[in-house]
């Protein structure tokens, strides 16, 4: 019997989604746990199972194309079922498909499957524009949005555009003389946008505040160097940070909260995010329990999860969730940095690199390992004092290693 | 002396006047329009209109005249002078009666009279029956603009001619010399060499149709000539004198030839009708014979408005009846935009016609824009020479930077019926991008509207 396969809803509160490849064709036979397609939500490309065996008998919606949660997205056919009346099935599913008109009327076969215009996917409401408006503000670096139209029914015309300042003066009077297309533009992914959103979200209304401290590294290079020796897989500094902060949550669980408008949500246990950045764009994968998990174990969740996320292939589960986000440019030289927090988490520690430094070590100038720390904490979900009790016991487990693993 | 109140009162009936009276009417505010002559204006009565009457009768002689090109064999066509006229004039007659339907149905009450400002947001009309007052917070003057006469050749009907005796000719002029160039000098130029006159023009500028493209303007030039039609640019007048019934006209110039002429008809531009208006003790201010007014045509007087051929150039009608409809917009408190003068298209109906809208290349240029020019020519386009209209080419101009379409020229059959796809793509701000996504039909001659973008950006398929 042919039922309708619906889009799933791939991430929490997610409205719509898109199929971002069909990774079968129609006809093709499908055996249950098969992927049958990627779906794009916000966050990542998640893979769309069959759940039992069928045969791939029609796609409804051609890659790229956002359509509803609970849409019908395609057709499965039973093994060796033929003459499949698919109108008469949508017919069946009613109001959603019929609400759905775009659904409702993609041709039942598509001779090409070419990705929609970005334009589609990205924009959920047409920005009435003249050409030359669109042209005129990609040249001076405007968002189209932050226009208003004076044109028939607030079509934003050249006036607009001339009579708006450019976004980057400099550059746009340098750049415009000489030509308008010195540049291209990589339309957003689901992936940008929501970080943009989300930044400047966390930016503009989370009361962050800063607290810096160095903690020597000696102890934790010693017994890293130790345990490495005779480890199976290479134990990172960060894998102990990842640890440390896991248990210092633990050990002050006041810090280990969000900020939510009715409630605060104090966590029962210790889940860190680690920042990944991937070619697409920042992701926090999270690793469950840390404060529980070995050392080894905390090593192998990060790769796995860092791997799948460069991939685009987390679960949503596998970066939701958490209050806490470690940012680690260590790696890249920085000294020390200050990081956004990552929302609705209450804290993020940005993580510069250990450095040789001189230090005043019992009122005599010498060199030490420093690792510089920076932790953004939510002004609404923690107070001043309490961070610094935490950063204090973070900075002890980090200085006494052995502390944290027993 | 009884007064009468509306919300607005249009001075003038020509097509700026009566499109604000009927844009007034629509948008509920109480109008009058005072005509002291025929509604509908020159452009109706004496000039648009019934001088396309006559160029259709000369394009008929002259399509009998090419008959057998087209495998049809005919007697000599013989033109009559008398039903061209008359048909001319009926044509006029027949739009006229439309004008006056529409002021009915829009219930715009009409006047007949001469009205003049007489104090704040009054009238003095003089009328047949003598004189009254009408009032109205707002006052648009739209009383259009005359021939200029030159001294020494005052229109008298017998040698010397403006535009309104050329419409209504008892004969065709053995010899006419037409002084200025321009779109009206080059159309009556067309028409009465058709009808077998021995036609000169006369222009002070360097070439004819001077505010035109200056490669469309040599190529009607050379298309004139070609047909016998003698050319005196950047000559001026020197003199005149009438001696036994024929004129004298000497040049002075890149020619010093002295003219000889059975009628002189004078086309050197026009000027405002801005007497008797009462304008004098009022703060509306008039150069060189037209009103100065603002963006949205408002005059130094407050709630006096001015639009049209009186307000200033170009002295077009699709010019004063989009002035009237912003102008009463406002007025209404909406929210209209300013007239782009670069968006007026502007056409003259010679043979060749010649039709644009924009930029000329020279003026972008002097703009200081950097361009890309594309042109592309009727001979090489299927319709045009299916059709023997093979003559003229299309040209377009755009900014290299932006792809804004600046400018387009065309000169050839029928391309003043073509102009308004350049007009609206110039309207609606698109780029080169979507003329060249456009799908233009085949086989027209507007593809060679579409070929030309496509040249400017070194793509013509056909060329």
């Amino acid at each position: 019997m042919a039922k309708l396969l619906h889009m799933p809803e791939v991430s929490a509160n997610a409205t719509h989604a898109a199929i971002q490849n069909w990774t079968l064709k129609e006809g093709d036979t499908i055996s249950a746990g098969d992927c049958i397609a990627e779906i794009e939500t916000e966050k990542a490309l998640v893979e769309l199972a069959a759940e039992e065996d069928a045969v791939l008998g029609k796609i409804l919606v051609e890659p790229g194309r956002e359509v509803e949660v609970g849409a019908p997205i395609g057709v499965l056919f039973a093994r060796g079922e033929t003459n499949v009346d698919i109108a008469a099935l949508l017919a069946k599913a009613g109001a959603l498909s019929a609400a759905n008109e775009p659904v409702v009327d993609a041709p039942v076969l598509q001779p090409r499957a070419e990705v929609a215009p970005a334009i589609d996917v990205c924009h959920s409401e047409r920005i009435f524009a003249s050409p030359l408006a669109r042209r005129l503000a990609a040249a001076k670096g405007l968002d189209l949005t932050s226009l208003k139209g004076s044109g028939p029914n607030g079509r934003i015309v050249k006036r607009d555009v001339e009579a708006a300042p450019a976004a980057n003066t400099a550059l746009a009077s340098v750049a415009a003389p000489v030509s308008a297309i010195d540049f291209d533009e990589v339309p957003h992914s689901s992936m940008r946008k929501t970080i943009a959103r989300r930044l400047v979200e966390s930016k503009a209304t989370v009361p962050h505040f800063y607290l810096e401290l160095e903690c020597r590294m000696e102890p934790l290079l010693a017994l890293r160097e130790q345990v490495n020796r005779t480890a199976s897989r290479k134990i990172s500094i960060n894998d102990f940070i990842v640890k440390a902060v896991a248990v210092a949550l633990r050990q002050v669980p006041a810090m280990n909260v969000t900020w939510t408008e009715t409630a605060l949500r104090r966590y029962h246990q210790a889940d860190v995010c680690v920042a990944v950045s991937t070619d697409s764009g920042l992701i926090t994968p999270v690793v469950r329990n840390a404060d529980s998990k070995a050392l080894s174990q905390i090593s192998a969740d990060v790769a796995e999860l860092a791997g799948r996320a460069r991939d685009g292939r987390l679960r949503p589960e596998e970066y939701q969730g958490g209050s806490f986000t470690i940012s680690n440019l260590g790696m890249f030289g920085v000294e020390q940095f200050s990081a956004i927090i990552n929302p609705p988490h209450a804290a993020i520690l940005a993580v510069g690199a250990t450095q040789l430094k001189p230090v005043v070590e019992n009122g005599e100038l010498t060199v030490g390992s420093v690792l510089r720390c920076t932790l953004s904490v939510d002004h609404r979900a923690v107070d001043g004092a309490l961070a610094a009790q935490w950063l204090a016991v973070f900075k002890g487990l980090l200085e006494n290693p052995l502390g944290m693993l027993i | 002396m009884s007064e009468i109140k509306f919300d607005v009162i249009v001075v003038g009936g020509g097509p700026g006047g009566y499109v604000a009276a009927i844009r007034a009417s629509q948008l509920g505010l109480r109008t009058a329009l005072v005509e002291k002559a025929q509604l509908g204006g020159v452009c109706l009565n004496w000039g648009c209109i019934p001088t396309k009457a006559l160029l259709r009768s000369a394009d008929v002689l002259r399509l009998i005249g090419n008959a057998s090109s087209f495998g049809i064999e005919v007697a000599a066509a013989r033109p009559d002078l008398k039903a061209i006229v008359k048909r001319s004039r009926d044509v006029a007659a027949q739009l006229h009666r439309g004008v006056s339907g529409l002021m009915k149905k829009h219930r715009v009450q009409v006047f007949n009279g001469h009205a003049r400002l007489d104090g704040p947001q009054r009238l003095k009309v003089t009328g047949e029956k003598g004189d009254f007052s009408l009032s109205a917070p707002h006052i648009i003057l739209a009383t259009g603009a005359r021939a200029r006469v030159l001294p020494g050749m005052e229109p008298d009907g017998k040698h010397f001619w403006t535009y309104r005796q050329a419409l209504v000719p008892d004969s065709v002029p053995k010899r006419l010399v037409i002084i200025g160039a321009g779109a009206i000098g080059v159309e009556f130029a067309s028409f009465y060499h058709a009808l077998g006159a021995q036609v000169s023009l006369v222009e002070m500028a360097e070439r004819i149709l001077p505010i035109e493209d200056q490669e469309i303007s040599a190529h009607v030039a050379q298309a004139l000539t070609r047909d016998g039609i003698r050319l005196y640019t950047g000559c001026a007048l020197q003199g005149s004198k009438v001696e036994q019934g024929i004129v004298q006209l000497r040049l002075e110039g890149k020619s010093n030839e002295t003219l000889e002429a059975d009628v002189v008809l004078v086309a050197a531009g026009i000027v405002g009708n801005v007497e008797e208006l009462g304008l004098e003790s009022t703060g509306v201010k008039v150069q060189h014979t037209h009103v100065l007014v603002d963006e949205f045509c408002r005059t130094g007087e407050p709630g006096v408005y001015a639009i049209g051929d009186l307000a200033g150039a170009p002295w077009l009608a699709h010019k004063a009846s989009h002035e009237a409809v912003l102008c009463v917009e406002k007025i209404a408190g909406l929210n209209p935009h300013p007239l782009d003068s670069r968006s007026v298209p502007a056409c003259t109906y010679s043979h060749p016609q010649v039709a644009s809208v924009g930029y000329t290349e020279a003026q972008a240029r002097s703009a200081g824009k950097t361009i890309r020019v594309g042109k592309f020519p009727f001979a090489a386009n299927g319709k045009a020479i299916a059709m023997g209209a093979t003559e003229g080419f299309v040209k377009v101009v755009f900014d290299a930077a932006s792809g804004e379409l600046l400018g387009a020229h065309m000169v050839g059959e029928e391309v003043t019926e073509m102009i308004q796809g350049y007009a609206i793509a110039r309207g609606l701000e698109t780029t080169e991008a979507e003329l060249i996504d456009s799908i233009l039909p085949h086989p027209t001659m507007s593809e060679a509207m579409h070929e030309a973008v496509l040249a400017a950006y070194d793509r013509a398929l056909h060329g």
